[in-house]
């Protein structure tokens, strides 16, 4: 059997990736992919924590559940926001999108 | 070493491998189907823990919707996919250095913490996950709220995303 720490050093590893994916890609769509890879690694957490506590609490699945809508949810309005801005300022690049810098 | 930890581990690598493929590779085309591939990985980590109804909203939600939009997204911003300058900007280093500092602060919190060593227990005789999934997202007493403030944020989320890249001529 699998121990439960390697779950949790697999979830650390991905969302490690995907922080250092957020932090510095230019490309605001590769921003948005690097946000994908850390909540997978929350919802590998969630389900993990469901299995190797009281399974009949399925209170892990339900949250991991939350945060598939949640993801659907912010990806559709970060990309259509993306799109958006590249209609308007015809860039995607995250550095120049600065039309709200002080 | 038994047979579920070796498919853990091969399972693990390439997760993680093609993760780190996401976030370093110049093609943003490239980079979706890299996410494609460490979904699947995800998807599979999911039916190791038993949790089949996640691995199955894992591939139609993940890779059938969120996967296929990037590569639309992409697509629609065609001109910078492959753009000729960086991919990375030149603070690049501090990014690593905050990624790696918490990928070990994590693993120290993980291997310091005594339960994480623990084993699973057997599922018990006759357990129905998904019945239970889907009695406690129903059940007033359980998460039928948490469930409805989901599906009222979807459909903010759906006027929202059309109203933002709504073309006005």
């Amino acid at each position: 059997m699998v121990p439960l720490s390697w779950y949790l050093i697999l979830s650390a590893g991905l969302f490690s990736i995907g922080l250092f994916g957020v932090l510095t890609r230019r490309n605001a769509v590769a921003i948005l992919l690097g946000v994908e890879l850390m909540l997978n690694s929350v919802n590998v957490n969630l389900a993990a924590f469901w299995r190797y506590g009281d399974v009949t609490q399925m209170a892990g699945q339900v949250f991991a559940i939350i945060v598939f809508a949640v993801a659907a949810a912010e990806v559709a309005v970060g990309l259509a926001l993306v799109i958006s801005v590249y209609r308007k300022r015809n860039t995607v690049i995250a550095d120049d999108i600065d039309l709200m810098k002080w | 070493m038994t047979a579920e930890q070796i498919v853990f581990l091969i399972v693990a690598l390439v997760t993680l491998g093609s993760a780190f493929m996401v976030v370093t590779t110049r093609n943003l085309i490239h980079a979706a189907l890299w996410l494609v591939a460490t979904l699947f990985g995800v998807a599979v980590v999911y039916a190791l823990l038993n949790a089949g109804f996640l691995a199955v909203v894992q591939v139609v939600v993940y890779i059938g919707a969120i996967a296929i939009l990037f590569i639309f997204a992409v697509m629609l911003t065609r001109k910078d996919a492959r753009d000729s300058g960086p991919q990375t900007h030149k603070n690049w280093w501090v990014g690593a250095l905050l990624a790696v500092a918490s990928y070990l602060g994590l693993s120290a919190l993980v291997l310091g913490w005594s339960g994480s060593s623990k084993a699973a227990a057997g599922l018990p005789s006759g357990f129905d996950a998904v019945g239970q999934l889907g009695e406690a997202l129903t059940s007033p007493n359980a998460y039928v709220l948490p469930f409805e403030v989901a599906s009222v944020l979807l459909l903010a989320a759906l006027v929202g995303a059309v109203y933002v890249a709504f073309n006005r001529k």
